[in-house]
């Protein structure tokens, strides 16, 4: 039997992921620099942490409900309401997930299949596609401008519609750009979905990163709230990224089936996570605004870096990613990237490993120290100057 | 801008004015004059460095000393404490509230050089009634830094 043939197209067709190249070549280096993974390089709080411990000390390891612990969903509640003024009931409204991603599978999933269509805006995190591929449905990209400083804008929807089209997955604060999309920009949104029988998955795991003004949800819209499912989660917001813990609200009729998949395919979330997670709500919010307010000094350093390497650099507000426009070298985003790499040991992610429209730019996180930052855009200057120079 | 200065300047007091400038979007001349004002305010009083003198080869002997005193009528506790932080191996000294009144910290190359300032320099004075002496066996953390924990990025390559 020759095992391949086995395999489904949809998971053949699905490219592996782009970055993994630049993975092993940084590997194989000595005082490289990365600014390419995608995580806080802040501990998870000690308080967080320690309630996880006490969980186990207790021998509290066994499932929860699963749709997760009620005091964790009720917690999860409060936090909607008081943090963005979103309105979820703890039982059928919320589904605590194995981290933001699980949330957004089993979205796709319980949604959409073969024949349907879904917008993807990009350049975004790289999940999305792959999952709507998986689920055998087609996902349909929507090219983000940087002239419109990548928010989605109404008339680039209308222009993808098609009757087929079931679903647009919208990741703000985004993952790799930093834009952000406040009231205003939502609202051109919400006046082109609002009649549409068009499922929202929006994508909110940056949230508590955003530095300037409050974060918007397009859930926050009446008209939306009903069709529509925010992923939210713990990894980036309370750096707990190894813990896996994320969670989804929504519609009860859609959660009730999404809790299907998620208690066959995964039972319920760790429990030594849900504790955590708990603590990270009643508790975190001090350890949330510092590690917010040390992001965004380095930040601003860091785009400050990039223009005075010679890049064009539009400003990001959210996340913790800076997206620099890399056409002024005349190079490639891939050849951009792999230049740095190799002559400066610095590693950044070529755009359009995000997507098409990626294509001219390369991302750099500052989820990193700001001795690593300064290294770092000391040789990209190095770099890009001996480029231009030709 | 001051605040925000102060809170960086907190954690690395070894950032470049042009550094702070950018992160609190204010030129770096801005900078320089806000760090001059807070200086001469009393604000900012000075820039530590957080050693570890247990890896270098000249150790050091902390200890911490509770001390209790007669307050004098007119001056309360202030005369007593100048007497006592007046000497260069107090490197700190605090007011307490609860079971004594001041808390000395006492630096020394050698234990026995320090309990010898304990004895003829510290309890001699008049007003102080008692000393009892601390020694210092190990440091865990000290101005929010921890000993001994080698800062190393750990996090693995992963797609996202």
């Amino acid at each position: 039997m020759n095992i391949r043939q086995m395999i489904k197209p949809h998971i053949l067709n699905t490219p592996p992921s782009g970055i993994r190249k630049y993975f092993d070549m940084i590997n194989e280096m000595k005082d490289a620099i990365s600014l390419g993974i995608g995580e806080p390089d802040f501990e998870t709080p000690w308080s967080i942490r320690e309630e996880g411990i006490y969980s186990l000390e207790k021998g509290k390891t066994f499932y929860s409900s699963n749709a997760g612990f009620i005091e964790l969903r009720r917690e999860i509640a409060r936090y909607m309401k008081s943090r963005f003024s979103l309105d979820y009931s703890p039982t059928g409204e919320i589904i605590v997930t194995v981290g933001g991603s699980e949330a957004i599978d089993i979205a796709i999933r319980t949604f959409v299949g073969p024949g349907d269509e879904v917008l993807v805006p990009e350049p975004s995190f790289v999940a999305y596609k792959g999952c709507v591929m998986f689920s055998g449905a087609t996902p349909v990209p929507i090219e983000l401008k940087a002239e419109d400083r990548f928010k989605l804008q109404p008339q680039q929807i209308l222009d993808a519609i098609t009757p087929r089209t079931k679903m647009i997955i919208m990741g703000y604060p985004n993952n790799p750009t930093g834009a952000t999309m406040d009231y205003e920009d939502y609202k051109a949104i919400v006046e082109v979905l609002k009649d549409k029988d068009i499922i929202v998955i929006s994508d909110e795991l940056y949230a508590e990163l955003t530095y300037r003004g409050n974060h918007v949800s397009i859930a926050q819209f009446p008209e939306m709230k009903d069709k529509t499912i925010v992923i939210n989660g713990f990894s980036k917001a309370f750096a707990m990224t190894g813990w896996r813990i994320g969670f989804a609200c929504g519609p009860s009729e859609a959660i009730t089936q999404m809790l299907k998949i998620h208690q066959y395919a995964i039972m319920c979330s760790p429990t030594t996570a849900q504790f955590a997670a708990i603590e990270a709500l009643r508790n975190g919010e001090p350890e949330v605004k510092k590690m917010v307010a040390e992001y965004n000094r380095r930040r601003l350093l860091m785009v400050d870096g990039f223009r005075k390497a010679g890049l064009d650099c539009f400003e990001p507000v959210g996340a913790f990613y800076v997206f620099p426009d890399i056409r002024s070298t005349g190079l490639t985003s891939d050849e951009f990237c792999e230049g740095l790499l190799k002559e400066e040991r610095v590693l950044m992610v070529p755009g359009n490993a995000f997507g098409a429209s990626g294509e001219g730019f390369a991302r750099a996180t500052y989820a990193t120290s700001i001795d690593s930052i300064r290294e770092a855009l000391t040789r990209i200057k190095r770099f890009v100057d001996k480029v231009k120079a030709g | 801008m001051k605040n925000q200065i102060l809170e960086i300047l907190r954690n690395n007091s070894r950032i470049s004015d042009e550094e702070i400038a950018v992160m609190v979007g204010a030129t770096p001349e801005a900078v320089k004059a806000a760090i001059k004002e807070l200086e001469e305010n009393g604000i900012i009083i000075g820039y530590n460095t957080v050693i570890d003198w247990e890896k270098t080869e000249n150790e050091i002997v902390t200890a911490y000393i509770e001390v209790k005193v007669t307050p004098q009528r007119g001056q309360g506790f202030d005369k007593v404490a100048e007497r006592i932080y007046q000497f260069p191996q107090v490197s700190a000294c605090s007011l307490m509230s609860g079971g004594f009144d001041l808390f000395v910290v006492v630096e020394g190359k050698t234990m026995k050089e320090v309990a010898l300032f304990v004895a003829e320099k510290l309890a001699p004075i008049e007003s102080v009634l008692s000393c009892a002496t601390h020694f210092v066996l190990k440091k865990y953390k000290d101005n929010g830094v921890v000993f001994n924990r080698i800062q190393k990025d750990e996090r693995e390559a992963v797609i996202l």
